[in-house]
């Protein structure tokens, strides 16, 4: 219902209903009582994307990924309309749908999210090729990969998060899975050697048939428009299947911008306020590009955490605050098939990384745990690190970050920083032990203290 | 492997098929003789149920349903006879004569009746095979159901969560399976809480059991408690298989099979083998709710010093203990560490966690009901107590047997036990826990406001998946906390440690920290930039 006083105010259209458009949304109704529409083709109700795995695995349902009931949306006056935007008039300040109806804003906020990669290949768009990225991707692996009798394999391009999530769901089916990927080992453009290879064999152990250092040459169907078969570009060698899934990456979803005024290059360009070239239009999330990095970041941060931020940041800024995009210290997590990873600040792969930085790592010598610290070789600060197998505590590491903390005293108080659940093993004595041997150096565990865990929050 | 599961899966249920069938099995009956000595022993005075009992058992053979049918008449018939009677001379005000009619009437619910007088009526082959019947019951429903588990160690894959198909199988998605162990948990309770003469056999097939540990033969109680040992035993080999990568599992479960094995089932058996009350000493009040009742408090005062100790210590338990404990480890430390229904919950119930409802009005419904269940505990226990001391039978004009009876009904058999079990299937395994437990409901008063007890949120790192809230076998909605970065405090917390476990990204710890800060309902660290967070924290 609208009242007549939600006429006269001002009216705030976020067109895409993901984290960044709801938390953009949910921030603004928190700080005004502007009127907020939120515009979406894929589904009428936010879902969690990263959840959409876990439904085809059974582990939930698609309802169980909607963080907020179906009431929430209207208590709270935020509007859901259902549509596909095909062109924006900025200087009518007006959107038009697919339906040829249109939408009248005062603010607007891109928050289209990304569409997965496809660079080319013959056969990229035929039935039973597809991504992992959109509710209707998992209704089409639904219908392709119901099971191992439909589908007796399917074929997975580029070795990223998003792959090894679509194996580990086909996996789930029993569905064997061939796994091509482009690099010499899994994901090394990001991880260290030691853990990119401990995912390798973790992969392996899953009964996937990993392909390293191989790329896809063309996709082949039968006279249905169907897919047959894959050809591999190195070896010429033809893979039978009936799924191809391509997961080798994303791109910002913003074709229908390419004839508003609206600044773009592979994303939407925007300022640190997040703002585009033209008045009252913000993007915000995968699709936003940042003019210049910050810091050590991408332009284009397609992470669901960044587009929480931005859609944070946003809000402030159109809710009378205005803020600069101000992302603090590093921050992401993943999960490869049953080994847990979290990274707090910046470890780069043996190939990207720089000249001055270097590692302290351990592992454990049966289980898949391990961690690699980065750290300045000159000065021995600390930089960051990558934890697999084990949790760590998210505002330790923050804080240490921001104190400009050494490798030596992270070392020492890395006890504070466990968050495995109670009971659980703990290797502080193995990781001192470890570097004292490396380095030579004579560091004892200091035992864990709530008083300086809780200093911090 | 799978083979093997299979195999086992038709073994249990031939087990239990057998275990079913053994109800309508042997012939019920009593000699003359026999009849003479039962009422003798019984001290019945009634003429009536003399000559109606004679006619409807003594050298019949009849099946548990016939002989129940009869003997309920004769009860029946007999006290109709004297009711009659009493009506007579109460209209004709003779006050003598109807005053010499109640001897003759016979008290107790007409199953309860019919149970004592089948239990030693029984004749056939489960009596004189018990041993063979155990093994074609119990034997096979442990080795089957075991052989439909333990193949998991290989089939689950490696150690880590594996809840894969859950939401696509019929046993674990509310489907024709989940419904079938519906109807049949719920006939179970049904039959175990109201007609006990029915599974008179079952207890015959325990009795050598019972004879050893405790000295008497078996009741439908014993059968129960012998039952659900068995049934958490199996089930948290489940657990241990499901969960082997989870520490804090393991030894969570292996706390909460010790405390019903050894402190509600055996201890309690031997202490009644060796003439005391048996007792369980960590069932608390209210759980416990007929602590307090005439008949328990008259036979702990009579019962020396283990009877006054006992008192004692359930006093302090309720008073002292649980409230301690509560401030420095959350209620988890007795919901699902200690509990005998938690620990039910936790093994037999964990198929079905993801059941619970997390909407807010189950949540508003949850808040009304088990604290409307914790004040009539309350009520019951001071209407009781008063007219205990005081010797009169009512208080603020409530009869305390009538509060009693409806407590014991409607809670007791009702809630906690046809619907808090019976209904694992469909509505999740903690339903009596959630809505109606009145010990929960203290220790939730207790863990909310004056605990250390908290999960953490790590942070910014949770991703909304929705995890922790599907598994919640409570109902709440740890997301909502989770994704915001705030700690999740929450009464009905029992402290499972599942949302924890099935986290994908490490986002959630259970832990005992200091009071302050424990709840932050602040956004923290999302934005991950000071300024920001303060802006947004900022009311």
């Amino acid at each position: 219902m609208q009242t007549t006083n939600q006429l006269f105010m001002e009216h705030i259209v976020i067109i895409g209903n993901g984290i960044s458009g709801v938390t953009a949304a949910r921030h603004i109704r928190k700080n005004s009582d502007k009127r907020i529409t939120i515009i979406s083709a894929e589904s009428k109700y936010f879902f969690s994307r990263t959840a959409l795995m876990y439904i085809y695995m059974g582990h939930m349902k698609f309802e169980h990924t909607q963080p907020y009931e179906n009431w929430f949306w209207k208590k709270n006056r935020i509007e859901l309309k259902q549509g596909f935007v095909t062109k924006i008039d900025t200087s009518n300040k007006s959107l038009l749908f697919s339906d040829d109806t249109t939408l009248i804003y005062d603010k607007l906020i891109i928050a289209t999210g990304s569409k997965p990669n496809k660079f080319g290949w013959p056969g990229q768009d035929l039935e039973g090729v597809m991504g992992m990225y959109h509710k209707q991707d998992l209704e089409n692996l639904e219908k392709f990969a119901p099971d191992n009798n439909v589908c007796k394999r399917a074929v997975i391009v580029g070795g990223g998060l998003i792959g090894i999530e679509l194996a580990e769901m086909l996996r789930s089916r029993d569905i064997p899975v061939t796994f091509l990927v482009r690099e010499s080992s899994f994901w090394n453009g990001v991880l260290p050697a030691q853990e990119s290879e401990m995912i390798n064999q973790h992969i392996k152990e899953h009964h996937i048939d990993l392909r390293l250092s191989t790329n896809l040459k063309e996709i082949k169907s039968d006279e249905n428009g169907k897919v047959t078969s894959v050809i591999i570009e190195e070896t010429g060698e033809e893979i039978a299947c009936d799924v191809v899934g391509l997961t080798a990456g994303v791109t910002p979803n913003i074709d229908f911008l390419k004839e508003s005024k609206i600044e773009t290059k592979r994303g939407v360009l925007v300022n640190r306020f997040l703002e585009t070239n033209v008045k009252d239009v913000y993007a915000i999330g995968d699709c936003a590009k940042q003019h210049e990095a910050i810091g050590q970041r991408r332009n284009i941060e397609a992470v669901w955490y960044t587009g929480r931020m931005m859609g944070e940041t946003v809000a402030q800024t159109i809710t009378g605050n205005k803020r600069a995009y101000n992302p603090g210290h590093w921050f992401n997590s993943a999960k490869f098939f049953d080994i847990e990873y979290q990274t707090y600040g910046w470890v780069f792969s043996e190939r990207n990384k720089k000249e001055n930085e270097a590692y302290f790592q351990w592992k454990h010598t049966t289980k898949n745990i391990c961690i690699t610290i980065s750290y300045d070789k000159n000065s021995h600060q600390f930089l960051g690190i990558n934890t697999f197998g084990i949790r760590m505590r998210h505002e330790v590491f923050d804080k240490w970050l921001t104190e400009n903390q050494s490798l030596e005293y992270v070392i020492e108080y890395l006890a504070d920083a466990n968050f495995d659940p109670e009971f659980y093993s703990l290797y502080e004595a193995d990781i001192v032990a470890k570097i004292n041997k490396e380095k030579g150096t004579d560091i004892k565990s200091k035992k864990k203290s709530w008083k300086r865990i809780f200093k911090i929050a | 492997m799978k083979t093997i599961k299979y195999t086992g899966l038709a073994i249990f249920l031939i087990g239990l098929t057998i275990f079913t069938a053994s109800i309508f099995l042997g012939s019920f009956g009593m000699s003359q003789k026999e009849l003479d000595t039962y009422i003798a022993e019984k001290n019945y005075k009634s003429e009536i149920i003399k000559q109606e009992l004679s006619k409807a058992i003594v050298d019949k053979e009849l099946n548990i349903f016939e002989f129940s049918s009869v003997v309920r008449d004769a009860f029946k018939t007999s006290n109709n006879y004297y009711d009659k009677l009493i009506a007579k001379y109460n209209a004709e005000k003779n006050w003598k004569k109807k005053g010499e009619q109640y001897k003759y009437k016979i008290f107790g619910k007409p199953h309860t009746l019919s149970y004592e007088i089948a239990k030693k009526s029984g004749k056939g082959i489960i009596k004189e095979n018990s041993g063979l019947l155990w093994f074609l019951t119990f034997g096979l429903g442990i080795i089957g159901a075991l052989l439909f588990i333990l193949p998991n160690v290989i089939l689950l894959g490696k150690p880590g969560i594996k809840n894969d198909h859950i939401y696509q199988n019929s046993a674990t998605n509310r489907g024709l399976i989940a419904w079938l162990v519906l109807v049949y948990l719920v006939l179970f309770y049904l039959v175990l809480y109201f007609m006990p003469d029915y599974v008179v056999n079952w207890t015959y097939i325990l009795d050598p059991i019972s004879k050893t540990l405790n000295g008497g033969p078996a009741s439908q109680w014993f059968v129960y408690g012998f039952l659900y040992c068995t049934i958490m035993l199996v089930m948290g080999v489940r657990m241990y298989i499901k969960y082997r990568h989870n520490k804090y599992q393991i030894v969570r479960t292996t706390s909460v099979l010790f405390f019903q094995i050894v402190f509600a089932f055996l201890i309690p058996e031997i202490m009644t083998s060796l003439n005391m009350p048996g007792y369980d000493f960590k069932n608390a009040f209210p759980l416990d709710y007929d602590f307090f009742f005439e008949w328990n408090l008259k036979s702990l005062t009579e019962s020396g010093a283990i009877g006054i100790f006992i008192l004692v210590w359930g006093t302090l338990l309720t008073l002292v203990i649980v409230p301690i404990m509560v401030y420095f480890f959350g209620k988890r430390w007795y919901c699902s560490w200690v509990c005998g229904c938690g620990g039910l919950a936790e093994t037999l119930g964990d198929p079905y966690r993801q059941h619970s409802n997390k909407s807010l009005n189950a949540w508003k419904l949850e808040r009304w009901l088990i604290h409307a269940v914790l004040v009539f505990s309350l009520v019951m226990t001071i209407v009781t107590l008063y007219c205990y001391f005081s010797g009169t039978s009512s208080f603020i004009g409530i009869k305390s047997q009538w509060i009693k009876d409806t407590y014991s009904f409607l809670i007791g058999a009702w809630f906690a036990g046809v619907i808090g079990t019976g209904f694992y299937p469909i509505f999740g395994n903690r339903v009596w826990c959630r809505f109606g437990c009145p010990l929960a409901a203290y220790l939730g008063l207790v863990q909310r406001f004056k605990s250390r007890f908290r999960i953490t949120t790590n942070g910014g790192q949770c991703i909304s998946c929705g995890n922790c809230s599907t598994y919640c076998e409570q109902g709440i909605d740890v997301r909502a906390y989770a994704q915001k970065g705030e700690n999740i405090v929450r009464s009905s917390c029992v402290g499972c440690g599942i949302c924890s476990a099935v986290c994908p990204r490490g986002v959630l710890k259970l832990e005992n920290g200091p009071e302050a800060g424990r709840i932050n309902p602040t956004e923290i660290l999302l934005g991950n930039d000071v300024d920001l967070m303060q802006l947004v924290n900022k009311k």
